[in-house]
């Protein structure tokens, strides 16, 4: 049987490896996450959209999920590597479950981990293209951080991925304040998502909201934002255009 | 211990159920001199006496940091102890540089003692002749755990290992109870007393001992001799008044010590395992 060597340009800088082997550019992917630290703990919203290009293809994706005892996490990005990185942090915290002593990885540990893991695939030129957040609370600590598919890592009191960066996170700066309820905490992440809804091509009006305390984590059921088109800008939105 | 015709190896069995091989590495650690460790809820304090070969050399290291939060006391064969401590210092970096953390003592210590039974278990190894005695904090507090060759470990409020450590164990016995409230610096008085109780006689000086303290807030690390000394010159006057009380105690306490070193090794021959 004959083998087929696999077809590279004669100049690729990447040395013997395939280009099929290494992500090159995403094909399902989830938009912007946003997350706060509130009183309680951590807020984190993110819509149930997975787009394929310019299609809103999958409408009931979960882009947020629970990581152990105390931390959330949320992903934009390939749906697919996501899932990937979920399939790595099940094994983290099944071994560190199974030493059954009492230790426990916290968000901080866990934000580190997934730091490691981007960054060092980042490094093989094989991203794992995601832009992660990563909430969580132990004993009492509230810890809020991201990392991004470059391994670019930090943390802060208030954290959005993508779209969230340009359009909430000024939101954000100027409502954000310490010790923030509940109500006020949901009230500012809907603000964030409604401004997103209307400006986000990739966005979907179907939302899920995720809390986590001291005491667990919680994902909301999906639901939806109310929106207003009425405004007179949008009625005659060419008029005064040049050409028109 | 007597030679006997299953001892060759570290994998054969005797027919008592026994292996020698992993018998005769604790009796390295026993002929190894003293370390010692006792704990409170807060800190932790390891101590060992130092024996020179002779005049000229200077004496061997046998407290090592392994991190900011973790420290080890050995005895037995110091080289065996030194490649350990190397295996604890990476693994306690590893974990810090992945997790931002600090490493567990717990899981370094159960680490260790699967290291340490892999040796028990292949015929082209032999056991490790050290006993660790690793003292550290995690989330749940200040620990003290005692690593011996055979693969098993033991958490402990207070213990002594090397030779004449029965001595400063039935000192620690008689004050454990107070341990766990105590302060810092009662620790330290009450592990050079420890310390003192294995030197049988000889006086106590701060060349000749070694004492380390890690404690929530203090990161590992060994006092140097100045402070050793104030410490010593502080309780030993305290320790004359207390001479002539002890000295009825002493006596009796010294024979028994004398026959637990001798006897020390048909005892525990009986029960085959550090249990």
């Amino acid at each position: 049987m004959q083998f087929m060597a696999s077809k590279q340009p004669e100049n690729s800088l990447l040395g013997p490896e395939s280009d099929s082997q290494r992500t090159l550019y995403p094909y399902v992917t989830g938009t912007s996450v946003v997350a706060l630290k509130y009183k309680d703990g951590i807020l984190m919203a993110a819509d149930m959209g997975g787009s394929y290009g310019s299609t809103l293809r999958y409408k009931s994706v979960e882009r947020m999920k629970p990581i152990g005892k105390h931390s959330l996490l949320g992903a934009s990005g390939e749906i697919s590597d996501f899932q990937e990185i979920l399939h790595y942090l099940d094994e983290l915290i099944l071994y560190d479950n199974m030493w059954d002593d009492g230790n426990s990885l916290g968000p901080k540990e866990v934000h580190n981990y997934l730091t490691r893991v981007m960054y060092n695939r980042r490094n093989k030129f094989n991203p794992l293209w995601n832009s992660l957040v990563l909430g969580g609370v132990k004993n009492g600590q509230k810890y809020l951080g991201t990392v991004s598919m470059i391994g670019v890592n930090f943390e802060d009191n208030h954290v959005a991925t993508g779209f969230g960066n340009h359009l909430a996170r000024p939101i954000l700066r100027q409502e954000w304040h310490e010790n923030l309820s509940f109500e006020d905490g949901v009230r500012l992440l809907e603000k964030c998502m409604r401004v997103l809804l209307y400006r986000d091509r990739s966005a979907i009006n179907k939302l899920q909201i995720a809390k986590i305390t001291e005491e667990g984590s919680t994902i909301s059921q999906p639901y939806s934002l109310k929106t207003y088109w009425e405004f007179s800008a949008f009625a005659n939105p060419a008029q005064g255009a040049v050409g028109s | 211990m007597f030679r006997n015709q299953y001892d060759t190896d570290v994998t054969t069995w005797s027919p008592a159920g026994r292996l020698f091989q992993v018998e005769y590495a604790m009796e390295a650690v026993k002929q190894g001199s003293a370390a010692i460790g006792l704990r409170s809820k807060t800190h932790i304090i390891l101590g060992c006496v130092n024996k020179a070969n002779s005049e000229l050399s200077s004496h061997q290291k046998k407290i090592f940091k392994v991190d900011d939060h973790i420290g080890v006391a050995i005895a037995g064969l110091t080289a065996d102890g030194r490649v350990l401590s190397r295996y604890m210092r990476n693994e306690c970096i590893n974990y810090s540089f992945t997790y931002e953390s600090p490493l567990p003592v717990g899981r370094l210590v159960v680490q260790l003692a699967d290291k340490a039974q892999v040796c028990t278990q292949r015929s082209w190894k032999r056991p490790n002749g050290v006993g660790l005695l690793v003292a550290g904090l995690d989330e749940s507090g200040a620990h003290l755990y005692y690593n011996c060759p055979s693969g098993n470990y033991f958490e402990y409020q207070a213990f002594a290992i090397g030779s004449r450590s029965q001595a400063a164990k039935t000192y620690l016995e008689r004050r454990f109870e107070n341990f766990a409230d105590s302060s810092r610096d009662d620790l330290v008085k009450d592990a050079l007393m420890a310390i003192r109780e294995t030197l049988q006689g000889e006086t106590l000086k701060s060349s000749t001992c070694t004492v380390a303290v890690v404690g929530a807030g203090e990161p590992f690390h060994i006092l140097d001799q100045e402070t050793v000394q104030q410490m010593i010159d502080a309780f030993e006057i305290v320790g004359e008044q207390e001479g002539s009380a002890a000295a009825a105690g002493q006596e009796a306490a010294q024979p028994g010590a004398a026959v637990a070193d001798q006897g020390g090794s048909t005892d525990e021959g009986v029960a085959p395992m550090d249990i």
